[in-house]
């Protein structure tokens, strides 16, 4: 394998893991910061601490915990394997590593988007003879489209900027589990290396920009359509 | 079809008990801040689950509380026009206007979207959005809104509260095209306005401290002199009906109401027109002679039907003139020296002035 088809290879799959992270947390992240906004039960602040936890533990330490859980000897991930998803030193696990470490930042966004709307709004709505579904789908949704998307344009920064949970939890296998943060450290390690990690610097770079021009571009239609308030 | 309401709630420190009916026209619900008010028509709404009682319309029962009784207000088919609009803002006025009529049911009567853009003058509208429309659009369309998903009553809040004044003149005309077109929908209208109540509603419910005080057809409550304290010394007085029947060119125009006729300045509706007018009670002056060289020419002969005395220097005199009433504001000493008690003829003098140009109306 040449060094440049070693540095597409790791671009290859930080972008399909970070792909993945994002689709999948994504409704997960809604609905919890929906629940944080705007509900009040028993324990939601503890929930509010676990959702954090991964923003303020080092992330080596949040890996470790992933390892002990979902080691083919631990008993979830003997459960996930037994329903033949195995999740150690593979690339579905760094797909979990990145969705935890990038949930926070996800669900911070849209929390925020949530508690911005009016609930007044809501009422209005119902009031017009729309039910719940009804009053979120055409109400709720619109407005808060540019919190999700600025909730799920870090969640996929986070996931592909993501090294120390990933390497820990499912180590750094070429063409498996190691993403562009862990293949620039590689090439580090290797006397004559920098040449390859200076073209991945420059891919993990543009990859960052065009996600956040992305985003703008995006949430400028959004906005564009809400209009000034 | 009648709305029957009969609550109570807890409210802070406020004990709501309300028990009242409104049938066709417009019904008011009139109260200062902090009375009840919303509360009342939020109850009726659905946005609030009263601690105890019965809401109905026609034979839907809404709420009741002895049977646990609820009905969601997507539900309940009632519109429901804010104070502060609640347009959605990513939405076009088109689409804030639209956006209802999916959930009416199939036979539902009601206005189609051409009517209500002409009744409304929304035609320049259509295609902006909330965010650049003035507060006047803003509850113009709001309006539109909740006719446009068909409701079976509309309820209003305060609609015209965050109003300036012009603003206020521009929305007047078209409640009351509302009130008197084809449409025939009940409304029921909360207010802390005198002189929009008096433009208005048909029905007047009097609520203070979270009771019903008096309540019955308008001109009779505006016109009982106990309502006074209520409506306030300087706001009170009655309303009663004129048809216009000349305009002269010194701007004054001829009024006939059932005791006589009026001579007033400022009147815009044209001859033949059926109008309401509000006379100020504190505005009327009482004589017990027929008065002779006064700079009024509004002069009227009246019975004293009730005199109810306040806690104050005042009192609050209740005449019948022909087949209106009158309410008339004197002092307690003159009561006495007047002699003035159930019975009594006299006469009124009314002030041209005292009827306000923006609070005649039809």
């Amino acid at each position: 394998m040449t060094a440049d088809s070693a540095a597409w290879e790791a671009l290859r799959l930080s972008l399909w893991v970070a792909g993945w992270a994002t689709v999948l947390a994504v409704p997960l992240a809604l609905w919890v910061a929906w629940i944080l906004a705007r509900k009040s039960f028993w324990g939601k602040s503890l929930l509010n601490a676990v959702v954090h936890l991964p923003l303020v533990l080092p992330p080596v330490v949040t890996g470790y915990l992933l390892l002990i859980s979902f080691s083919p000897n631990a008993p979830m991930g003997q459960a996930l394997s037994a329903m033949g998803l195995q999740l150690a030193f593979h690339w579905t696990g760094a797909v979990l590593a990145a969705i935890v470490m990038g949930f926070p930042l996800m669900v911070r966004a849209m929390r925020l988007a949530i508690e911005a709307v009016d609930p007044k709004l809501e009422e209005a709505a119902e009031t017009l003879g729309a039910g719940r579904i009804s009053v979120f789908a055409r109400v709720t949704l619109p407005l808060i489209g540019p919190g999700i998307l600025a909730g799920a344009v870090m969640g996929f920064a986070k996931a592909m900027g993501e090294f120390g949970a990933t390497i820990t939890f499912v180590a750094n296998i070429p063409g498996q589990t190691q993403t562009l943060p862990g293949a620039i450290w590689a090439a580090l390690q290797i006397p004559g290396g920098e040449g390859q990690a200076v073209t991945m610097v420059l891919m993990a770079s543009a990859v960052a920009v065009a996600a956040v021009l992305l985003s703008e571009v995006l949430a400028r239609r959004v906005s564009a359509r809400i209009a000034a308030k | 079809m009648t709305l029957q309401v009969e609550i109570k709630h807890q409210l802070g420190g406020l004990s709501l008990k309300v028990g009242f009916e409104a049938a066709g026209g417009i019904t008011a619900i009139f109260g200062r801040s902090g009375t009840g008010k919303t509360t009342v028509i939020n109850a009726v709404a659905g946005l609030l689950r009263p601690d105890a009682g019965r809401v109905s319309l026609g034979g839907d029962v809404f709420v009741d509380t002895a049977s646990g009784r609820f009905v969601p207000p997507a539900k309940r088919r009632l519109g429901y026009v804010f104070q502060d609009a609640r347009l959605f803002p990513h939405l076009t006025v088109r689409d804030n206007l639209t956006f209802g009529a999916r959930y009416a049911p199939p036979g539902a009567q009601g206005a189609g979207l051409d009517d209500v853009v002409a009744l409304l003058g929304l035609a320049p509208l259509m295609a902006r959005r909330p965010g650049t429309l003035s507060g006047g659009e803003k509850q113009r369309v709001a309006i539109g809104r909740a006719l446009l998903s068909r409701p079976r009553m509309l309820l209003m809040d305060e609609p015209l509260a965050s109003l300036d004044a012009p603003r206020k003149q521009e929305i007047l005309p078209y409640l009351e095209r509302l009130r008197d077109g084809p449409l025939n929908l009940p409304i029921l209208y909360v207010s802390h306005a005198v002189d929009e109540v008096a433009r208005l509603a048909d029905r007047l419910v009097l609520l203070q401290d979270g009771k019903v005080q008096a309540q019955g057809p308008l001109y009779d409550v505006m016109a009982d002199p106990a309502a006074v304290p209520l409506l306030g010394v300087r706001e009170a007085g009655a309303v009663i009906e004129a048809e216009v029947i000349a305009h002269a060119d010194d701007g004054l125009s001829t009024l006939r109401i059932s005791a006589g006729t009026l001579e007033l300045p400022g009147v815009q509706a044209d001859v033949g027109a059926r109008v309401r007018l509000r006379v100020l009670a504190q505005d009327v002056i009482l004589s017990l002679s027929r008065p002779e060289g006064l700079s009024s020419v509004n002069v009227l002969p009246v019975r004293v039907e009730t005199v109810h005395a306040g806690g104050g220097p005042g009192a609050a005199i209740g005449l019948r003139a022909g087949k209106d009433r009158v309410l008339a504001r004197v002092t307690a000493r003159a009561v006495a020296e007047m002699q003035l008690a159930p019975g009594l003829d006299c006469y009124a003098i009314l002030k041209a002035t005292t009827v306000a140009p923006g609070s005649i109306g039809r």
